[in-house]
């Protein structure tokens, strides 16, 4: 049935589908709807047995969290920014002790200066550890996304935990139109997690989160990182199976008029749409340009980008996150996985924007293909490329 | 001291004559092997678990350092949850013991212990307070009592030991309003269990801080783990009080002493003291010791009233 619904509405409405057993969650701009949603299905009796905890910060809620996965229940919470940041520490607790925990991430910039709008420094900053990232380019993404991210997490060759991710304000508080399914058709997608792997049971003692010594460390580190390349093909799957039964069809990246593209753009979240539009236009012109939308960021897409890439000339990467005396994050993935190919290889540009919530407009766009274009012509250039930075403001 | 098996096993590896360890044996004795422990990081938690190894024979679990309360709430809403779907039985309700040494409890951990006692969880939290950061080496912490020396309040030349004076950790929980509020002493086995015990009983939350001495950290002989304990109650050092529902905010003391002994004798056992009798005693500072002792004893009412 379609709903208009706000994205993180959205993403709160997935999640009470999911029917988890707790919801531990602290309160925070632009991601605050989803706990007060979940708190008010429990107040109503909507969710007769998931325990919502009002925790005192966003360090707490994770640490609920994994005590609550440690004890094999299906959990989920929601944070942002800050959030995510005093979370940091236990997000490697819990993709370290294997717990399948859905975070829902509404992508905000972190402090100083204190700003509430969208860019991506939030969650790109939580990449390494360990946990599965999805981003969705709208609320009917997300929706879907929050679902995909449970079933993924919890299959017994992954138990990792996920996040969905979606650019705050732009989509949390945006009204969509999203389909959403019936219970027993989620309840099929998405049966009940029975763990065989954590249990906290008095009947059955056994020890959790103990004392890892050199000789064990690197190796559960190694089995970790194979969970995430089993990640990767079980994505695949998932993706098909949700495609099969809801008839939306998902793909870790997502290409957009590549096939002859010269140029091809790599965009996250919801500047995808606006690509798209510039790129239908471009194409009007004459230009041979194309985009990937990136809706998986870790596992990273290797192959998959490669694929689309390789006989393009210049592919300019749009990043709403800044490493800062380096450049952008997913530059860095995709020039890593790049450097070592021996066919010809296209050139990679990092293109920073929209941080703090800047618009990234038809006009930026058209910068950045301008740019690609130059540098497919031989002209020199320095990454990364700033644009829309306003010159007067810098002394 | 008793004839059940513990349900810590021997062979872990804190030190000898630890404090924490005979705490935590007397605590398992008290709740009995239907519990889950959820431990914050730290001496009990390393000495215990070296993976493959563990000494714990009750299900266990450790996050982090400041996050003992808030794992523990996530332990208990799971099983409220698993309770209500009918995925245990509905009587199935296992006592969960959250713990944390005086850094965990004290400083780092305060926020999410005050946290879960605001929400009302059923859940033990237990303080074993070894009054410092003693798993990484002997900090100051703010259970260190004043004129302590640590590796971060050292005897200089001019500032001698802690300055500050230790946190009354139990009497903010105590201020959260909550059913149960204790202080106990591995010295006092039998009144410790008996506390233990109460506190798994009430429905909501507890908080018990159990003084257990560190033959490592504040330099005494091994085999003085229990005399220090003792002498540290006799002297009013430690007060030993509960406060109940019965008496909201007001401790009630479970240990009354005839006649305290001056603190100079639990003092002087001790390395973390010794710059206060050499090269020279420093009377200043055992007489302010002893005056904010005094004090608090007339608080709290330790003196028994004299016939």
């Amino acid at each position: 049935m379609k709903q208009i619904l706000k994205g993180n509405v959205a993403a709160a409405v997935a999640a009470k589908l999911a029917k988890p057993d707790v919801v531990a969650a602290y309160p925070i701009t632009p991601s605050t709807d989803f706990p007060e949603k979940i708190s008010e299905y429990v107040a109503n009796g909507e969710l007769p047995y998931t325990q919502f905890l009002p925790v005192e910060s966003e360090h707490s809620a994770m640490s609920a969290c994994v005590g609550a996965a440690a004890a094999g229940a299906r959990v989920c919470t929601a944070t942002s920014s800050q959030g995510l940041e005093l979370m940091h520490e236990i997000l490697f607790v819990a993709s370290g002790m294997r717990l399948p925990i859905v975070l829902y991430n509404a992508n905000r910039a972190l402090s100083a200066p204190i700003n509430i709008w969208n860019d991506h420094q939030d969650s790109i900053s939580a990449r390494d550890t360990g946990w599965i990232q999805f981003y969705g380019e709208n609320n009917q993404e997300v929706f879907d996304l929050m679902l995909i991210a449970f079933k993924v997490a919890e299959d017994s060759r992954v138990l990792l935990p996920a996040m969905t991710c979606i650019d705050g304000f732009i989509c949390t508080h945006t009204y969509e139109p999203v389909d959403v399914p019936s219970q027993e058709e989620v309840d099929a997608f998405l049966p009940s997690y029975k763990p065989d792997h954590v249990k906290l049971d008095p009947d059955e003692p056994i020890t959790l989160g103990p004392f890892g010594v050199p000789e064990v460390y690197q190796e559960l580190r190694y089995m970790q990182h194979m969970a995430m390349q089993n990640a990767s093909r079980v994505i695949d799957e998932v993706f098909a199976d949700f495609e099969r039964r809801f008839g939306r069809k998902y793909q870790k990246v997502e290409p957009y008029r590549v096939e002859d593209a010269d140029i091809i753009l790599i965009t996250i979240g919801s500047v995808s749409g606006t690509v798209k539009d510039a790129i239908d236009k471009m194409r009007e012109n004459g230009k041979k340009v194309g985009a990937i939308k990136v809706t998986v960021l870790r596992p990273f897409p290797f192959k998959e980008i490669k694929s689309i890439i390789k006989n393009a000339k210049v592919v300019g990467i749009l990043e709403k996150n800044l490493s800062m005396g380096y450049g952008g994050a997913v530059y860095a993935d995709l020039s890593g996985a790049m450097i070592n190919e021996k066919d010809k290889q296209p050139i990679l540009i990092d293109f920073i924007l929209g941080l703090g919530g800047r618009d990234v407009t038809f006009k930026d766009i058209n910068d950045i293909v301008d740019k690609c274009e130059d540098a497919a012509d031989g002209k020199p250039f320095e990454r990364p490329i700033w644009i829309g930075l306003n010159e007067e403001l810098i002394p | 001291m008793s004839n059940q098996e513990s349900l810590l096993a021997s062979g872990h590896r804190a030190c000898a004559g630890c404090g924490p360890a005979i705490a935590i044996r007397q605590i398992l004795e008290a709740s009995g092997p239907n519990t889950i422990v959820v431990n914050a990081t730290g001496c009990m938690e390393v000495t215990t678990t070296p993976y493959p190894h563990t000494a714990w024979k009750v299900p266990w679990l450790h996050v982090a350092f400041e996050n003992a309360a808030a794992a523990a709430s996530g332990v208990e809403a799971a099983y409220k949850a698993f309770r209500i779907k009918g995925k245990i039985p509905e009587d199935k309700k296992p006592n969960i013991i959250a713990l944390g040494g005086d850094g965990g409890t004290f400083d780092i951990g305060l926020q999410a212990l005050s946290g879960m006692l605001e929400r009302g969880q059923n859940i033990l939290y237990v303080c074993y307070d070894n009054e410092a950061y003693m798993n990484t080496g002997i900090q100051r912490s703010s259970a260190t009592p004043f004129g302590a020396a640590t590796t971060t309040s050292p005897a200089g030349k001019i500032i001698p030991g802690k300055t500050r004076r230790k946190k009354p950790i139990a009497m903010i929980a105590a201020a959260h309003d909550i059913p149960y509020v204790a202080t106990a002493n591995i010295a006092y086995p039998a009144d410790l269990k008996k506390k233990v015990k109460k506190a798994l009983e009430v429905d909501g939350p507890a908080f018990i801080h159990v003084f257990a001495p560190c033959p490592t950290g504040w330099r005494y002989g091994t085999e003085q783990t229990v005399e220090l304990a003792r002498l540290a109650v006799e002297t009013g050092i430690f007060v030993l009080y509960e406060i109940t529902n019965e008496n909201p905010m007001k401790p009630v003391v479970t240990k009354q002493l005839a006649k305290r002994k001056p603190v100079e004798e639990y003092l002087k056992l001790q390395g973390r003291f010794r710059h206060l009798f050499k090269p020279e005693k420093n009377q200043d500072i055992i007489d302010k010791i002893q005056s904010d002792v005094d004090r608090k004893c007339n608080m709290f009412g330790v003196d028994k009233p004299k016939n």
